[in-house]
């Protein structure tokens, strides 16, 4: 009965939406104000059906129901309950739901707190965020229904893919949604704005903090995604340009640029053209990564069961979102105003030419991605791209977009003074190349990769760069007694683009670290046998199976010593999950601020002993920290109060008695 | 010129729009095999420990009869799903399985076959970095090829054997090779 009610209050949500997506739009139109005022109730109603119906698909879950098609195929009565509820989105079906369900969220939002919007403006992006859900609700409910019963139901599911079954996964795919769906906000406003033909610094102000808050989603979901992988996979690797893993990387490369050249449409209103064409492309490579999944065109780990059906159906939404709104572009974005002229070398300079080379950074992600289909289209045969491609097409445009991140945030608007601020920055230069030699010389002279020098001086560069900067907001040597009041009066703005651009920095070490110079040792351990790794010596003191609560394990112990003391036991596992029977790895690791020891246990060997995989991954725990970083400079600078739409007004309202 | 500039985007995408509709009717799965009807590449492969002198696999030993060459490794996931059924394979008599242990520690090869069943003639070690399987035109594990009396690589099938593969594929394409 409940999954009834779920699925009816989808097809109602679906008729709220098609009035939501018309009839507010019309009235923006004829300047009918209680047409456009529909809008907001009915982004409400909307957002009550479709809470409704994920609601009836997670009591589902919980409770168990097998004579759903869905929980059937995809929980099981013994799983633990943290990952009953993650199943509503570990499968086709309840993903979409939750996709929709945070489209309506987004959508409820922009009625709850967009209180002081311009009412055209509103009721059209209103207008807009329903034809997507339109488009979404339509195909789960023609394509993907979650609600199909099956009789007689079974008498216990199929279960959770077992590598799915994991805190940092279950987090994973709410976390990236929450991203690519943000990222619709900012779609709908840019296609409200090009039918109002009005882009300016209200609209940038409305749009700077959602983008941000997706882009803080994303990056999170990204980094939980990269964590995941690297210690359930056992492959010691945390990255590996997987197709589904670019369609993730893609909106976020378009969503970073976005958010630099939003500032410049606020701060300064230039580059309008470019940042409502930035804002269609994130979204649209948020919709392309759904349809790279779903429809089964291109290979990946990712393999969400795959329907040539679905996989036009997503198509067609792809086609009418994207090329819609792209032609939408085309014909009103040459009519809009161009804004404040500025010199090449300036702020708003800089920032473009970052967004330059993000943006070409995210083309050549999508013709790797994309490049097996198109061969594969031409008859050019079969080909795979793998990481060597991405690495050698990709990060050396990261190159100069670095060096160029360090000088950016201290040349001014309009006309920046280059030559004093490479003068400022002469010690961090000297102490990058310091850094460099030193890389050089501890990797034994041209014994180590010579990329790896560059890395580490580029994250030196960036990292001194930022630190500078931020020295000279506060005049930390000029005038140290003023530090106090200048660290409080510091908007928090600032703050979030210090620490982010310093995550990076701590990320690039990271990154450089673990792709140079990890070491991996496979061999077959006997019990008692001691394997030496980057001066540890590991010791396999024994194998012991231990019962799980919906599986088996075969969980090793390592001794670990240094110097000849012991410094801590590991216990990696090797478990073979019941259902549906798979096995799976568990490495045990052991993080520390150089690196960390990574420890696999994998099949016994007939003459008693065991195949293990040892690694030290060098600099692995400085990514998180620096994707930690990147988020917390994120909220950091969501949190300030001039981001808060209407705030300007109000100070000046204030600012008139005195 | 900037008319043209803001027509790009949407031309650019309405291009891969195209690629995106034709890709839905291919499937990225199907590798065909540039080696279908080209003899067998040239290889002696050194026996796998345990199993004898004689169980090592040349080029020669695929000629006279219609064998079915399969390869593994004890890394493979997969090759544990197919493996039972190799096995009947191997009992119901119909044809030879020469096996490649391949980009594989023979020592491992030879103790995952003694747990898992060993339904092969021969196993040739091919170990890292597997040049003898790559120029089989081997692109992950399983994989197998079904060779003719001649020593030609008639089909090749990529991921685990099931009995419908077996059933509506591989078999009447060796019935038709074997009469």
């Amino acid at each position: 009965m409940i999954a009834e009610i779920g699925h009816f209050a989808l097809v109602l949500a679906l008729c709220v939406a098609l009035v939501q997506a018309v009839v507010p739009l019309v009235g923006a139109k004829r300047g009918l104000t209680n047409w456009m005022a529909v809008a907001g109730p009915a982004s409400a109603l909307q957002f009550l059906f479709i809470v409704m119906a994920f609601g009836a698909l997670m009591h589902a879950y919980v409770t168990s129901d097998f004579s759903l098609v869905n929980v059937a195929s995809n929980s099981h009565t013994e799983k633990p309950m943290l990952y009953k509820v993650a199943g509503v989105w570990g499968n086709h079906e309840g993903s979409l739901l939750l996709w929709v369900t945070i489209l309506a969220v987004f959508g409820f939002a922009v009625t709850l707190f967009g209180g002081n919007l311009p009412p055209g403006l509103k009721s059209r992006a209103l207008a807009v965020q329903a034809m997507i859900a339109v488009g979404f609700l339509s195909f789960i409910l023609l394509t993907s229904n979650p609600f199909a019963r099956l009789d007689p139901p079974p008498m216990d599911g199929n279960g959770l893919n077992p590598i799915l079954q994991d805190p940092g996964l279950a987090f994973h795919p709410p976390m990236l949604y929450l991203g690519y769906v943000g990222f619709s906000m900012a779609f709908s406003f840019a296609i409200a704005a090009l039918l109002e033909g009005r882009v300016d610094a209200a609209w940038a102000r409305w749009v700077r903090p959602w983008t941000l808050a997706a882009w803080i989603f994303l990056t999170c979901g990204i980094v939980l995604g990269s964590w995941w992988a690297y210690y359930t996979l056992g492959w010691g690797g945390w990255w590996y340009w997987d197709p589904v893993e670019n369609a993730s990387f893609m909106p976020w490369l378009a969503g970073t640029a976005l958010l630099h050249s939003a500032v410049v449409v606020e701060k300064r209103d230039a580059l309008k053209s470019w940042t409502i064409l930035l804002a269609i492309v994130a979204f649209g490579f948020s919709l392309l990564g759904t349809f790279l999944v779903r429809s089964g065109v291109l290979t990946s780990v990712h393999a969400f069961a795959t329907d040539p059906a679905r996989g036009a159906f997503v198509l067609l939404l792809l086609v009418l979102a994207v090329g819609g709104s792209l032609t939408l572009y085309a014909l009103r974005a040459p009519a809009m105003k161009m804004g404040g002229l500025f010199s090449p070398i300036s702020r708003e300079g800089s920032l473009l030419l970052n967004n330059v080379l993000m943006a070409t950074g995210a083309a050549t992600v999508l013709l790797g991605t994309l490049y097996p289909l198109i061969a594969d289209a031409l008859n050019l045969g079969k080909v795979s791209v793998g990481p060597p491609f991405f690495n050698a097409v990709f990060l050396p445009l990261m190159v100069p977009m670095v060096v160029v991140m360090a000088v950016a945030p201290m040349l001014s608007w309009k006309r920046g003074d280059v030559a004093g601020i490479l003068g400022r920055l002469k010690l961090v230069a000297g102490l990058t190349l310091a850094v460099a030699l030193l890389v050089w010389f501890l990797q034994g002279g041209s014994a180590g990769p010579w990329w790896s020098i560059g890395g580490f001086a580029l994250a030196t560069w960036l990292g001194l760069g930022t630190l500078t900067d931020f020295a000279q907001r506060i005049r930390l040597f000029a005038d140290p007694a003023g530090v106090p009041v200048r660290l409080r009066l510091l908007p928090n703005s600032a703050w979030g683009m210090i620490l982010a651009h310093f995550g990076l920095a701590v990320f690039i070490v990271g990154l450089t670290a673990s792709s140079a110079w990890t070491t991996e040792h496979i061999q077959t351990q006997q019990i008692g046998e001691s394997v030496d790794v980057a001066g540890y010596s590991v010791t396999l003191t024994g194998v012991e199976t231990v019962p799980g609560p919906n599986y088996s394990a075969s969980r090793a112990t390592f001794e670990i010593a240094k110097g000849g003391s012991v410094i801590a036991h590991m216990q990696p596992e090797k478990r073979t999950y019941r259902m549906p029977p798979r096995p799976t790895t568990t490495a045990a690791i052991r993080s520390g601020i150089t690196g960390d020891l990574y420890v696999v246990i994998g099949d016994a060997d007939p003459k008693g002993g065991y195949v293990t995989r040892l690694y030290f991954n060098p600099c692995i725990p400085w990514l998180w920290a620096g994707g930690a970083l990147l988020v917390l400079g994120g909220l950091v600078s969501l949190s300030d109060r001039r981001h808060r739409i209407g705030a300007p007004a109000r100070a000046a309202a204030r600012k008139v008695p005195a | 010129m900037r008319r043209a500039l803001t027509l790009l985007p949407v031309i650019v995408f309405g291009i891969l729009a195209l690629f995106f509709l034709k890709g839905l009717t291919l499937n990225p799965r199907e590798i065909p095999s540039v080696l279908i009807n080209r003899p067998v590449p040239e290889m002696a492969l050194a026996p796998l420990p345990g199993r004898g002198e004689n169980s090592s696999l040349s080029t020669n030993d695929l000629k006279g009869r219609v064998s079915l060459v399969n390869i593994y490794g004890s890394w493979c996931i997969a090759c544990v799903q197919e493996h039972p059924y190799l096995v009947e394979i191997k009992k119901s008599g119909i044809l030879p399985i020469q096996g490649i242990d391949w980009r594989d520690d023979p020592v491992l090869g030879a103790a995952w076959l003694r747990k898992h069943g060993d339904p092969y003639e021969r196993v040739g070690v091919d170990p890292p970095p597997g040049r003898a399987a790559v120029d089989f035109g081997v692109t992950g594990a399983p994989e197998s090829f079904i060779v003719d009396r001649a020593g030609l690589i008639r089909y090749k099938h990529i991921g685990p054997i099931t009995p419908e593969v077996w059933s509506k594929t591989l078999l009447p394409i060796i019935q038709e090779l074997q009469k």
